[in-house]
């Protein structure tokens, strides 16, 4: 894997290409979150009708593979590229997730860390993880982290930090695969802790870096310091990911942060509610005059296809989206097969949404290489916030 | 009329046909992956296009693939029309025959079909003679209502249970209006094997040579094969993707249980010689791990068992055109299991003209 920055802007952000199993992406990032390497609802061959190669990333947790197929099965098939007919892809490991593979800090201990997920509770040791690793032969993999959320005692935080750089090292040390790996930076709430996870972690050979224990209980407010006191211990010529962030304010507050990768478990979220994404490429919600719009069924950014008000519109989601959803079906369609409950409704809007949430990336690029990154920003957080602030009033 | 229907081979009483419609050229025996809500179970349309072109059927771009509109949850029957629980909210609803064609002629399908008063095969007495002549007198109905003869055929329906007197009087019946096509309803639901095929064998010497015949809500490929064998051209049954969501895989040996937990190491494909999306890709053991956790485990079985239906569909049509359908017969699975081949399928062969003695056991087996 290979790593160049090659624009920064003003007031933050910065925009990049990663080579990565015979691709180039370009930073910022999305990351497709799957289920056991496959998405969520779309079949491996509708994959190709998203946008090329945005969604050549594919981000799973090793987790997923804990039962019904053993990791020696997985290695006889050649891996997950081979298992699962992607070659083309590029597959990234993370422990976690935010859907299936939950960190569960009580259970975890000096031996490993602690995961839910419908296999029940799992204790998993960096030996396994790495197990797993060499079975799966991501092209990139984040060492195992003991996450925690941001209430725990200092006591706790700075054990959590001393464990993950510990099983970081056990990681590299078993480590026979090929793909890049991502130490993980923990360090809950506290800026010290964090930075002090960082610099542990600059000291390894790693490839890149994985920011864990976001998502799990801090404010949005105390975000931005924890994110700077980490990103700026980091060497700029290496890619940063992160898991917790999902929300496109989130994101943003991500990247003007200088985080590369970002995962997409907003847009199952937002599918599994019927919620497909509308907000215009340029991030810029128009206000709405009409009070009608200002319903629960929109809050400018998205509308929900369940409502009974799409039940005879015959207009695609977005007009103009050239995804494969909005070129052949109606809302109405999408609405009727919520109704009837086929699973259909859910294969297109993940469709839909994963294509506008990859164009709102690159919308994200394109502000970033022309310097307005933080006037975009501003814009699109509080024209959003305008409007949902219009809708909580509505409703 | 709007369809042209031409037999391309016969073998016996098995025909191979090519049906034109005003969106769709089709090659028969057809399996219609099509369900009852307008769509398939998990497939998008390009999915469905992607089955069915590589199986060389030519789906014109603006294909909408709804044949058929039937209608779920039938709850009360009476002379005005059928009372059922709407899809969308629960709610009752009264459909005359009139307004079930009004709805068809709006979606625009090629194949539109009559209201019908359908009873239950295992139901036995009065009830089935009224429902057939009830039929009837909807059939006229439905005629009557139906604005757009020029570009959706209406197809008639075939009830009268297992009677067959009351059968003859509904094939007669129906024939008289001279129809575009005709459908054989009332079937599938539970009645024994050899009542089936044997309503299936009549309805199809009393319909006209030159229509199209549908059995409605058939089924599983053995049936298909038969009724084949019988001289029917298209099925319907939502089989293939309901069995899918149970973890089965449709394959030439029969099925295949996918949450087995031999399937757990298991890295061949669902089935070697299926060239599908899926057994190109996956192997078992993978499939395995998805099945009823996953929703993308009952997708990608959906999508094989259809492929299967279609391929099987379309080697039907080939082995009757080349002169050689019982051979193919002969080298099915589903037809010659190993132990013995069920009666009533050497009866329905016997009827249709294929030998199979030699496959048969002399005396019935239990
Ligand atoms: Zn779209
Ligand atoms: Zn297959």
């Amino acid at each position: 894997m290979k790593f160049s920055v090659k624009a920064w802007s003003k007031g933050g952000g910065r925009a990049g290409v990663m080579q990565v199993g015979g691709c180039a992406i370009e930073t910022p990032a999305l990351l497709l979150t799957t289920r056991k390497g496959l998405p969520n609802f779309i079949t491996p061959d509708l994959l190709s009708s998203l946008p090329d190669p945005d969604s050549r990333l594919l981000q799973f947790s090793p987790l997923h593979f804990s039962e019904g197929i053993s990791l020696k099965t997985i290695s006889e098939l050649g891996g997950l590229h081979q298992m699962l007919g992607l070659k083309e892809h590029v597959f990234a490991a993370v422990p976690r997730d935010s859907i299936i593979s939950l960190p569960e800090y009580q259970s975890a201990n000096k031996m490993g860390a602690s995961f839910e997920t419908p296999c029940g509770r799992l204790l998993i040791k960096p030996a396994q993880y790495m197990e797993m690793i060499s079975s799966m032969k991501p092209n990139m993999w984040a060492t195992l982290a003991d996450e925690v959320p941001a209430w725990v005692s200092e006591k706790r935080n700075r054990a959590s930090v001393d464990r993950t750089v510990r099983w970081l090292d056990e990681c590299i040390t078993s480590n026979v695969t090929g793909g890049a790996v991502f130490g993980s930076i923990v360090g809950g709430s506290r800026i010290e802790e964090r930075k002090r996870c960082a610099q542990e972690v600059v000291k390894r050979n790693v490839s890149g870096f994985c920011i864990g224990g976001f998502g799990l209980g801090e404010s949005m407010d105390e975000r931005p310091a924890l994110l700077n006191a980490i990103t700026e211990s980091l060497p700029e010529e290496k890619p940063r990911q992160i898991c917790g962030l999902e929300l496109p304010e989130e994101v943003l507050q991500g990247v003007a942060a200088g985080v590369d990768l970002f995962d997409s478990t907003y847009i199952y979220h937002l599918t599994l509610g019927g919620f497909a994404l509308t907000f215009p490429s340029d991030g810029i919600v128009k206000c709405c005059s009409c009070d009608e719009l200002c319903d629960d069924v929109t809050d400018g950014t998205k509308i929900n296809l369940k409502a009974t008000i799409y039940r005879k519109d015959t207009s695609p989601i977005l007009e103009g989206c050239k995804c494969y959803t909005c070129q052949n079906h109606t809302k109405a369609y999408i609405n009727h097969l919520f109704n009837v409950h086929e699973m259909l409704a859910q294969i297109l809007l993940e469709i839909h949404n994963t294509h506008h949430y990859l164009g709102f990336f690159r919308v994200v690029r394109e502000a970033i290489k022309r310097g307005t990154f933080q006037e975009f920003r501003q814009n699109f957080v509080e024209s959003r916030r305008d409007h949902i602030f219009a809708a909580a009033l509505g409703a | 009329m709007a369809l042209r229907f031409e037999i391309l081979g016969r073998f016996n009483r098995a025909r191979a046909a090519q049906l034109t419609l005003p969106h769709f050229v089709c090659q028969t025996p057809l399996f219609m992956p099509v369900g009852t809500q307008g769509t398939i179970k998990g497939l998008t349309t390009s999915q469905l296009e992607e089955i069915v072109s590589y199986l060389r059927y030519h789906a014109s771009p603006e294909c909408n693939h709804r044949f058929l509109v039937s209608l779920l949850h039938l709850a009360d029957i009476t002379e005005k029309g059928v009372t059922f629980q709407s899809p969308v909210d629960g709610k009752p609803m009264l459909l005359t025959p009139e307004e079930s064609i009004q709805i068809q002629n709006r979606i625009g399908a090629d194949i539109i079909m009559a209201l019908d008063d359908v009873v239950k095969t295992t139901i036995t007495g009065p009830r089935i003679e009224e429902a057939m002549y009830r039929t009837l007198r909807w059939i006229d109905r439905c005629i009557a209502a139906h604005k757009r003869p020029h570009e959706q055929n209406l197809f008639g329906i075939v009830q009268g249970g297992l009677d067959p007197v009351l059968r003859d009087i509904c094939v007669k019946g129906l024939v008289d209006r001279d129809l575009p096509g005709y459908a054989i309803g009332g079937l599938a639901g539970g009645e024994d094997k050899d009542s089936f095929w044997r309503v299936v064998a009549q309805c199809t010497a009393a319909l006209p040579e030159d229509k199209p015949r549908y059995v409605m809500g058939v089924g599983y490929p053995l049936d298909i094969v038969v009724c084949s064998a019988l001289g029917a051209d298209m099925y319907d049954c939502v089989y293939p993707t309901r069995t899918a969501r149970f973890g089965t895989a449709l394959v030439p040996e029969g099925v295949l249980k996918l949450k087995h937990q031999a399937m757990a190491h298991d890295t061949r494909p669902i089935d070697q010689t299926c060239e599908c999306m899926v057994c190109k890709n996956y192997a078992r053991a993978y499939i395995h791990c998805l099945v009823t956790k996953d929703a993308m485990g009952s997708q990608l079985l959906s999508y094989h068992n259809l492929f299967y239906m279609m391929k099987l569909s379309r080697d039907l049509h080939s082995s009757i055109i080349e002169a050689r359908f019982p051979e193919y017969v002969y080298t099915l699975h589903v037809v010659f299991p190993e132990g013995d081949v069920p009666q009533w399928v050497c009866n329905a062969m016997e009827v249709a003209g294929i030998d199979i003695s030699s496959c048969c056991s002399p005396f019935p087996s239990s």
